[in-house]
């Protein structure tokens, strides 16, 4: 049943013009995002802990390419990519993460909990682990409901050590819930090499012991990841069950900010130069003629005036205040 | 009570007052021993989980023992006290005494003569009521909003020594189908003649509280082959300006907070409101369709701030005998002006009294009724006459 | 129209109205039917006590068994609440909280807040607490004060089949998540029940017996022992007060307060161990709130500081009886004025 392997790489072409303008600007808007939040925070008006996804853009978009507003993600510490992939507005994220009365959750989330469940968003998330079984719950509700609608959890190489996680693939399996794991696997559970702390040579190859096919993916090349969430979102919407992905990728900043990543090698500066996702996406598609560069310089562009006019509404927004902070405790008193 | 004439003897025991009632406690006697009483002689006042009454005499006598002391808790049908004419020889009033603390001591009492429910299906809607007594004459008591057939609990024991007695609850209310229709009165009129023709086969004397009493006027207007008396106790629908918070925030309420400070104007003396009849009607008003029902019932009771019903026209062409009483400190449906109703009602304004007279006052209820049954039988009946 | 019936058969009951009401409402954990890919009987316990029996036949496809998988059926059932299902899932025994516990307090908990008032979550999560079944310590503690700790929570314990039906049946319908604790020696008491489907608002305590002597505030199993008490000292001529609280978060200080108010003594009775338990937090709002009311210290009677024992012998000592709470009101009255 399980079905480990290298996985090629679907071809530009299969997705439409619009398609892939979408794509890429959804992987510009993150990284704009997540480089501008890197700057921010160092000016020290970001309060409490950031996790930025930068460099592993090509998994949230690849994947997300494929949902709809019904269709729903879980998602981790490292979100702010997740959201934007799902559709939700990076203008509020932003607000959130500087802790804005105007913010996603009006400034009572911050970075590690940007939910939206409007776009189907359940929330990133500070517990490692914690995504899987409320993706369980959301592909139950799903397939009680008959609708086709599906649910992907993002988790890293760390959460695939927690047995939240264990338990989840297996009852995603018993119950044949329409769930799609992705383990993103960026090498490190904050300084801890996942070479090191996962047992199996890959978090993928575990899928067996669930009865799911595991599936291990280059994370640098949307195409890679958008071709086998193609297939598992496709077996998902079906009812034939979960599928278990490992996308391969490397984090370009630290676990969190402030971060001094003693412990890494020069990994970094490799992937930057020789995998980025975003140079990799440019190259597939204006070598084959898909696309001309200029259309992609206009939405860095257009990208990059977002993250501006966000930064800038983020820092004017007014602060929540006491009247905010007992309430949304309970739905009813 | 249970009366054993033969000896001359009858014994006062503890009464049922409602369903759930198991045992009372003897606050306190009103008459000492070797006391004469009259049939209708306050003899005691006991006191339930649900509130506080009196025990009448059901018969001429003398008190001759009282066998349950103040504080003393005795359970339903238990013996609290003898009664009998002052010729029964002492012995025997010791031989009944003596058995009465034998089987109180051994925990040995039979319920007697307690109410009975008796459930019917009324074009597919449940209708309960409980069902006392016997006699030729049947007597039919209709509570008021909000109210269920444990506010007659009194009024029916006292009633039951002479009359088949039926204590119904209206849709809506007590353990009734909660379903009320449009809510109107011409609706609980029709539903309560449909429960009525399963129930009884003749007329019969109808006696209503509140919006009780104006479902009575409205089933005798519709239905006079039904009807040989009305009864009204505190009715809806003579013009008094109604306590509008009361009624409205006794429909919204859902909290023992909200409701005790609305329960406590119902009755002139605030101590009947004890802990039990609170709890009892937060457990009706938590039933699915409760808070619905009576919100639909206040549209027939209210125009803005007054009454919607108007039935002092009604009253004055309805060919039964009609009597009224009225607590004179009533707050929720004050007394009105009674010189202004038609002649041929008899009223009572009872002072010291407020809302729930079957309540506070139920010997006065009691008197009212049997006034219109002695009425009714000094006139044909005209349906029977025919 | 009321009936007598056990509180076992009060929760069966809240479900079954509820899953007919609301065909939203889902019910799963361990065994809940039993028999689940097993050669014999399905629904073959109707959960552990029998609690859910006959509900597997009568909903068919709306009644789950689980792997013994706490941490994936009960975060399941969170994420399957902000779906718009309304899962009651059941937690066997309170004890396993502790494998499963991140999905309720840092997730179904906090989603509210934590969202900007963006997401509701209307799970029920029934679990069963208590000792006096010699289940020994990983089986009989009571451990409502940890989750009446967590905002967002919400925490019922009935403590009558009546109680039981209507709690159940608001925490169903609430929208917040509701930890729902059941004294597992309370299932077999009879108590009356209408057959009308009825709600309990949380947040109000019962007034078990009026009184003017002394307040005794108990909870869940706790209500009958301080009734016991009550009819007991009633006899020696003192007039108790018996609350129950019935929901532990919200908390009907209001009542609490009131009483006090009018008695000037207070005796909590709590079968948890006696450290940050319910019977010191209702200890500290009294005499934070209504110190000037106190004629005598406050008395609180719990279990011990010790897991629960196993030996009949031991455990007996354990759970708090009538006789303790009758010696804890006789010293409340003795002291003080």
């Amino acid at each position: 049943m399980s079905d480990t392997l290298e996985h090629r790489s679907a071809e530009p072409a299969e997705l439409s013009a619009d398609q892939l303008l979408d794509a890429y600007r959804r992987m510009r808007t993150i990284r704009a995002f997540e480089d501008r939040v890197h700057e921010e925070f160092a000016t020290g008006d970001i309060p409490g802990f950031v996790h930025l996804y930068a460099g592993e853009e090509a998994s949230a978009v690849g994947i997300c390419m494929h949902l709809d507003d019904g269709d729903t993600i879980a998602s981790t510490h490292r979100g702010h990519g997740h959201c934007i992939a799902k559709g939700v507005d990076p203008k509020p994220m932003m607000a959130e993460i500087f802790g804005r009365r105007t913010g996603t959750c009006h400034g009572k989330g911050g970075s590690m909990h940007i939910a939206d469940l409007s776009k189907g968003m359940l929330g990133a998330n500070g517990i490692v682990g914690a995504g899987a079984p409320l993706a369980c719950g959301r592909a139950l509700a799903a397939k009680l409901a008959g609708n086709g609608e599906v649910c992907v959890v993002f988790f890293g190489d760390g959460a695939s050590n927690q047995g939240t996680t264990l338990e989840a693939l297996n009852l995603a399996s018993v119950w044949q819930l329409p769930v799609i794991f992705v383990a993103e696997n960026n090498g490190y559970a904050e300084t801890t090499a996942s070479s090191w702390s996962v047992a199996a040579d890959n978090i993928a190859d575990r899928a067996d012991g669930f009865g799911m096919p595991g599936v291990i993916v280059d994370g640098f090349d949307f195409f890679a990841v958008w071709e086998v969430a193609r297939e598992a979102v496709t077996r998902a919407r079906r009812g034939d069950g979960p599928t278990l992905m490992e996308v391969k990728l490397t984090r370009y900043y630290g676990h969190f900010e402030g971060d001094q990543q003693t412990y890494r090698g020069d990994e970094v500066e490799r992937a930057r130069r020789d995998f980025d996702c975003l140079k990799w996406f440019r190259t597939r598609v204006t070598t084959n003629g898909m696309l001309d560069a200029a259309a992609l310089d206009t939405i860095d562009a257009e990208a990059a005036a977002l993250i501006d006019d966000a930064v800038a509404e983020a820092r004017s927004a007014p602060l929540p205040g006491r009247e905010d902070l007992e309430t949304d405790v309970y739905a009813t008193y | 009570m249970s009366a054993e004439p033969e000896l001359g003897v009858q014994r006062v025991t503890m009464p049922k007052w409602g369903l759930s009632m198991t045992e009372g406690r003897v606050v306190e006697w009103l008459v000492g021993e070797g006391t004469g009483v009259r049939r209708g002689t306050s003899l005691v006042e006991i006191e339930t989980e649900k509130s506080v009454g009196v025990v009448e005499a059901v018969q001429e006598g003398v008190l001759r023992r009282i066998v349950a002391p103040a504080g003393a808790r005795v359970p339903v049908g238990g013996t609290i006290a003898v009664l009998a004419d002052p010729d029964v020889p002492e012995e025997i009033v010791e031989q009944v005494v003596a058995d009465a603390q034998v089987q109180l001591a051994a925990g040995d009492v039979e319920e007697t003569g307690g109410p009975q429910l008796a459930v019917a299906d009324v074009e597919g809607r449940t209708i309960t009521a409980t069902l006392s007594g016997a006699g030729p004459e049947t007597v039919v008591l209709v509570h008021g909003f909000g109210g269920d057939k444990n506010n007659w609990a009194f009024v029916q024991d006292a009633l039951s020594n002479t009359y088949r007695c039926l204590a119904i609850d209206l849709p809506g209310h007590g353990s009734s189908d909660k379903d009320v229709g449009d809510g109107s009165l011409e609706h609980l009129a029709s539903v309560f003649s449909g429960w009525l023709e399963q129930m009884e086969n003749g007329p019969v004397h109808l006696v209503g509280h509140s919006l009780g009493g104006a479902v009575a006027v409205a089933v005798a207007r519709s239905r006079p082959d039904q009807v040989r008396s009305v009864t009204l106790v505190a009715p809806a629908g003579l013009g008094s300006p109604p306590d509008v918070e009361y009624l409205r925030g006794f429909a919204e309420a859902t909290a023992r907070r909200e409701l005790n400070p609305l329960l406590s104007r119902l009755f002139a003396d605030k101590r009947f409101v004890t802990r039990q009849m609170t709890e009892d009607l937060l457990r009706y008003k938590r039933i699915d369709g409760v808070s619905q029902a009576l919100r639909q019932l206040l549209q027939t009771l209210l125009d803005g701030d007054r009454q919607a019903l108007d039935l002092i026209g009604t009253l004055g062409e309805l060919a039964v005998p009609v009597v009224l009483v009225w607590g004179a400190e009533d707050r929720v449906l004050p007394a009105p002006d009674v010189s202004g109703l038609p002649p041929r009602v008899s009223a009572h304004v009872v002072p010291g009294v407020g809302h729930m007279v079957p309540i506070e006052q139920p010997a006065q209820v009691v008197d009212a009724v049997r006034e219109a049954v002695a009425a009714a039988s000094r006139r044909p009946d005209p349906y029977q006459a025919s | 129209m009321a009936r007598k019936i056990s509180y076992r058969q009060a929760i069966n009951e809240a479900l079954v109205q509820e899953m007919e009401r609301d065909e939203n409402v889902i019910v799963l954990g361990e065994d809940n039917a039993g028999g689940e890919g097993a050669p014999g009987e399905r629904d073959a316990w109707g959960g552990v006590l029998g609690v859910t029996k006959g509900l597997y036949e009568r909903f068919p496809g709306r009644v789950l068994d689980t792997p013994i998988s706490e941490s994936a059926f009960v975060g399941a059932a969170i994420g399957a609440a902000t779906a718009g299902k309304r899962p009651v899932v059941e937690l066997m025994f309170i004890d396993f909280m502790g494998v499963c516990f991140d999905q309720i307090y840092n997730q179904a908990a906090k989603f509210r807040y934590m969202f900007g008032g963006n997401a509701i979550t209307p799970v029920v999560i029934r679990t069963m607490y208590g000792a006096g079944l010699r289940a020994a310590a990983q089986h009989s503690q009571a451990l409502y004060s940890v989750f009446t700790h967590i905002p967002g929570l919400k925490v019922v314990l009935p403590a009558t089949p009546y109680d039981a039906k209507g709690l159940l049946i608001q925490a169903i319908r609430d929208n917040d998540p509701v930890i729902f604790c059941e004294h597992k020696a309370l299932y077999d008491t009879v108590g009356d029940v209408p057959v009308e489907s009825y709600a309990i608002p949380f947040g109000e305590a019962s007034i078990v017996r009026s009184g003017g002597d002394v307040s005794i505030v108990a909870l869940g199993r706790m209500v009958a022992v301080a009734s016991e008490a009550a009819t007991e000292l009633a006899g020696a001529g003192v007039d108790a007060e018996v609350i129950d609280l019935r929901t532990t978060s919200p908390m009907d200080t209001d009542t609490v307060l009131e009483s006090v108010e009018k008695t000037g003594r207070l005796v909590v009775v709590d079968e948890a161990p006696p450290r940050c338990n319910i019977a010191t937090d209702v200890a500290a709002l009294v005499a934070s709130q209504g110190f000037e009311h106190l004629q005598a210290p406050v008395q609180m009677v719990t279990a011990p500081h010790t897991p629960v024992p196993f030996s009949a012998a031991l455990e007996d000592l354990y759970i708090p009886d009538p006789s303790r709470v009758v010696a804890a009101v006789k010293l409340a009255m003795e002291k003080g004025s």
